[in-house]
């Protein structure tokens, strides 16, 4: 009983020094990448859902801090999954949090740090938000995160020459979708579907899949972009 | 021959029915456009509302490109029953008209006279998509502007680069006319049967009201004779605007999912008029011309 107590005193410091640090890491890596005020970036964007069939396409992404995010399609209509699409990794931080360790896990062949956030404000639409970040470089390489309205996603970062600011050189996006299904007095389609079709329509997982080609960084950007 | 297509075109286009069609026509698009171009976000609001739920969607998704594609399938089913007022007339309106004796007296093969009358319908019937391709695809991409068709299927969606739209355009109008030569060659061929215009063109306007219902309903009882209605065929236009995709689920730029089908419906519509046609040539031919 006498050494119960010093051990729980021992137990309860380390889960504390172990939090600071992942509140550590996560400070470092937000200070990174708040060096990019904003950003005019360059790529080709694909949708890869089960039940649409949709062209990849050029696009062009701007940012401007701290939470202004657009992207446009040359020309043309992107989808994005709702919600979950904010593709700027500064504003995944941008709230007031709880940092935990959660441990240590390989992400594209890389040792990082599990850390998960969690919202201290209680109607926070988001709910949980798992890091994967690589202490070395100081790199996002993934981030799960659940909201309250769109579910679980999960994005997968790979750097190369944009690196040193944190940005990715391509960027995969992974949400479940709901089922398809609308009335034929909608879409005028009175056949109906081949059952090959419906079969590949059960494939839940969506992707999209941004490979950035160029960066312009903290060049400026207009406010008009965003409206 | 020629000279009695130019005499049957003449004498269609002297008729004030034939600009009934044209008309209708016209009024039906402007008024879809004029709807669309007020209060057209609500309407692929309404369109769109089984993915807004889980997707976003940035840029301009009601064009010219869609507002065309939804004119289609809103005329396409409709305008067979206009052509059937020229196609079901041309030989039972001289029948009723007491003149149909007397140009067969004229010295032209009654194949010619028949062919020629034949075309001259076709003629009509080109006219008439012609006038609706202007008015959908032209007029609108005038007024929307241009942009990626996003189109909905039963079970998924399909978005078209724009540069990838308008020969899709093209073709889906080479095919509706081909399906809309099938009506015309009906309506000719009830024309032989008929002494007055009323008869034919309410039977082919019948067969068509009937054939579609049939072509649509997914009865079992239905769906094995459904590949043999001609009406089954028709809609086929819209297998111009699904894509194919890679092993990789990459979308085949210029692709057409279905072609075989397209061949196919192609194959069943021609069969349909040289069948109408021939069977209107041999009746007529055989027929004695009392009138």
């Amino acid at each position: 009983m006498k050494l119960l107590f010093p051990f729980l005193v021992f137990i309860f410091s380390l889960n504390t020094v172990q939090a600071q640090d992942a509140a550590t890491l996560v400070s470092k890596l937000k200070e990174k990448l708040q060096k990019v005020h904003d950003y005019e970036a360059a790529g080709v964007l694909k949708t890869d859902v089960a039940f649409i069939k949709a062209p990849a396409g050029k696009i062009i992404v701007y940012y401007k801090s701290p939470d202004k995010f657009t992207l446009k399609r040359q020309g043309g209509i992107s989808i994005l999954p709702k919600g979950g699409m904010n593709v700027n990794m500064a504003s995944m931080m941008s709230f007031d949090y709880l940092a935990i360790d959660a441990g240590e896990a390989i992400v594209n062949g890389v040792n990082t740090r599990v850390i998960k956030l969690l919202p201290k404000d209680e109607t926070s639409e988001l709910i949980l938000s798992t890091l994967y970040i690589d202490p070395l470089k100081l790199l996002l390489q993934k981030v799960i995160t659940t909201t309250r309205s769109n579910g679980t996603y999960e994005m997968l970062m790979s750097y190369d020459k944009y690196a040193s600011y944190g940005l990715p050189d391509k960027m995969v996006f992974s949400f479940n979708t709901k089922d398809y299904k609308i009335p034929k007095g909608v879409t005028l389609e009175f056949n109906d579907a081949d059952k090959a079709d419906m079969e590949k329509m059960k494939n839940k997982k969506g992707k999209v899949e941004i490979s950035y080609t160029s960066y312009i960084i903290n060049k400026g950007v207009s406010d008009a972009l965003f409206k | 021959m020629w000279k009695i297509f130019n005499i049957e075109v003449y004498k269609i286009f002297r008729r004030p029915r034939t600009y009934i069609a044209f008309a209708a026509i016209t009024a039906l698009i402007v008024i879809i456009q004029l709807g669309l171009y007020v209060d057209g976000d609500s309407y692929v609001d309404f369109l769109m509302s089984g993915l807004k739920d889980s997707f976003d969607f940035q840029g301009k998704i009601l064009n010219g490109y869609l507002v065309c594609y939804i004119l289609l399938q809103l005329l396409l089913v409709h305008v067979p029953l206009l052509i059937a007022l020229v196609a079901a007339d041309m030989i039972s309106g001289e029948a009723n008209m007491g003149t149909l004796r007397l140009l067969v007296t004229k010295p032209v093969s009654k194949t010619s006279f028949m062919l020629g009358k034949f075309l001259a319908a076709s003629f009509y019937t080109l006219l008439l998509l012609i006038w609706i391709a202007f008015l959908a695809l032209a007029v609108s991409t005038w007024l929307f502007g241009t942009g990626d068709l996003i189109i909905q299927k039963n079970v998924y969606v399909v978005q078209i680069s724009q540069d990838d739209v308008f020969w899709r355009y093209a073709g889906a109008f080479a095919f509706a006319f081909l399906a809309m030569l099938a009506v015309t060659a009906l309506g000719f061929f009830l024309s032989v049967f008929s002494e007055n215009s009323i008869g034919p063109i309410v039977a082919t306007i019948s067969i068509i009201i009937f054939f579609t219902i049939m072509s649509t309903m997914s009865i079992p009882l239905f769906q094995h004779i459904q590949p043999y209605l001609f009406t089954s065929h028709m809609v086929n236009w819209k297998e111009f605007f699904d894509e194919k995709l890679d092993v990789s689920d990459n979308v085949i730029k210029g692709s057409i999912q279905n072609v075989q089908q397209l061949y196919n419906s192609a194959i069943v519509l021609g069969i349909y008029i040289v069948v109408f046609v021939s069977g209107a040539i041999i009746i007529f031919k055989r027929k004695d011309i009392l009138s």
